[in-house]
């Protein structure tokens, strides 16, 4: 525990430079994802497409992307931005596959309500189908929050500072507090994420609130 | 693009193909990790899935860890266990870490492959006489395959990834040449690396594809293709498939 009280400053900074890290793939991810699970869900030809370049993407190993990218992409080897962009590679992989579905969960007759009401294609997206695909898109949101929690941490093999610096760096001295610090720290900054998604989904989706726990039981 | 140019080159020179630390060493590694993990991890998950999804005892326990332990983090979890164990029981360390990573979505498969059943199919059997033993290996495990091979697809597509770190504690594998070329600046072999673990990576899971497909028994459909890497299922309270697989008219 001394390990703990010695080195609060490093734990604060490290956990702060981690949920930065974070933040920038989930909203990301999950904003790229909505026109990308609709285009899947409308085209049946797109789905097919869409779902397979995804599948790939989400197969391929976080370390092997992250050495890939700064080549690919012409950046430095070093730079936050790799890790960041292939965080959201990862969020927008998994979370189409999952606004497909979402999209695909609506009751047909309530986007034909809609369009009989007099709704156009825009403001029927708004106000019908998004609200109604809402919990699901929380639902995916939640495992890709959590699962990019936990990725960051590897970040740290290519020079990128986040808690995954305990790991390494209490490995290399070992202490295992340091390291212990760390894990406990990324599961904090998971559930973290993980209660702030469920508040805004309550808070944005007060309609929503059976849709979503079955939501939540189905995707964890 | 010359970077990638000297991955190349570096993938083709024949002096990474032979002796010790070359490619196929490597790859052996590798596989023999992944291997080990999923196995083991199986072996506890899969008879615990199928006892929850049986009884219908448990399913909280086994949707509640899947959920926490995708946030725990593998990586420093195997460092740790690396310093509790002792550095000459690494080898034990680290497959402990990479079980307890692949035990959730095994764990996941198996459960939800016996509770996506329709009640009726499990009533029939029961109806004609068989007994919960006949039912389990008769009706259940075989409607449940591809489900359950589902969830092996996701665990070893995780163990695959993961087995990659297992080169920061001196065990080798496909990771080497990554971990290793980062303090040497030796591009050319960690994108060569990267190149070769992201190929054993979709072979890997191209193959458990066509084995979801092979498991699926005849005339059966439900199941097939269903992802349960990112998701688990999307089946509806009375057991058919939600319009999530059935709509886009």
């Amino acid at each position: 525990m001394s390990w703990v009280w010695d080195n609060t400053d490093a734990i604060v900074r490290l956990t702060i430079e981690h949920v930065w890290l974070s933040t920038i793939p989930i909203v990301l991810g999950g904003l790229l994802s909505v026109p990308v699970g609709w285009l899947a869900n409308r085209f049946r030809t797109l789905r097919g497409v869409i779902l397979a370049v995804v599948g790939i993407l989400y197969t391929i190993p976080s370390l092997a992307l992250f050495v890939l990218i700064p080549p690919l992409l012409g950046l430095p080897f070093l730079s936050p931005l790799n890790v960041i962009i292939a965080l959201v590679v990862y969020a927008v992989a998994i979370m189409s596959r999952n606004a497909a579905d979402a999209f695909a969960s609506i009751d047909p007759s309530a986007l034909r309500a809609a369009t009989a009401v007099g709704y156009g294609p825009w403001q029927r997206f708004f106000q019908v189908e998004l609200p109604l695909a809402g919990p699901v898109l929380v639902a995916g949101l939640r495992v890709v929050a959590v699962s990019t929690v936990s990725l960051v941490t590897v970040g740290v093999l290519v020079g990128v500072q986040s808690l995954g610096y305990f790991f390494t760096d209490g490995f290399q001295r070992r202490i295992e507090a340091e390291i212990l610090t760390g894990i406990v720290m990324t599961v904090f900054v998971a559930a973290l994420f993980d209660a702030a998604l469920v508040l805004a989904g309550r808070l944005g989706m007060p309609w929503a609130r059976l849709a979503m726990a079955r939501a939540g039981q189905e995707v964890s | 693009m010359d970077i990638f140019n000297d991955a190349m080159l570096w993938l083709t020179d024949p002096e990474n193909w032979a002796g010790a630390g070359s490619i196929p060493v490597r790859t052996l590694e590798h596989l023999t990790f992944t291997a080990l993990a999923v196995l083991v991890a199986a072996i506890i998950a899969v008879p615990l899935g199928y006892y929850i999804g049986h009884t219908g005892r448990g399913r909280v326990l086994a949707v509640g860890t899947a959920g926490a332990a995708r946030a725990l983090p593998t990586f420093g979890l195997m460092l740790y266990l690396v310093l509790i164990f002792g550095v000459s029981e690494r080898a034990t360390a680290a497959t402990v870490a990479l079980v307890l990573l692949a035990i959730p979505p095994l764990l996941a498969g198996a459960y939800a492959g016996v509770d996506q059943i329709n009640r009726a199919t499990i009533d029939a059997a029961k109806a004609q006489g068989m007994t919960d033993w006949q039912i389990l290996t008769r009706v259940e495990i075989p409607l449940s395959l591809p489900l359950l091979i589902g969830g092996v697809r996701g665990a070893t597509l995780q163990v695959v990834a993961t087995v990659t770190l297992i080169a920061y504690v001196g065990l080798g594998g496909l990771g080497y040449d990554i971990i290793q070329g980062i303090p040497l600046r030796r591009l050319d072999q960690m994108v060569g690396a990267a190149l070769l673990i992201i190929a054993l990576a979709l072979v890997i899971d191209g193959l458990l594809a066509v084995l979801t497909r092979l498991a699926t028994p005849h005339g059966v459909s439900t199941g097939r293709g269903v992802d349960v890497r990112a998701r688990e299922k999307r089946v509806d309270r009375s057991g058919r498939l939600s319009p999530a697989t059935r709509v886009t008219q």
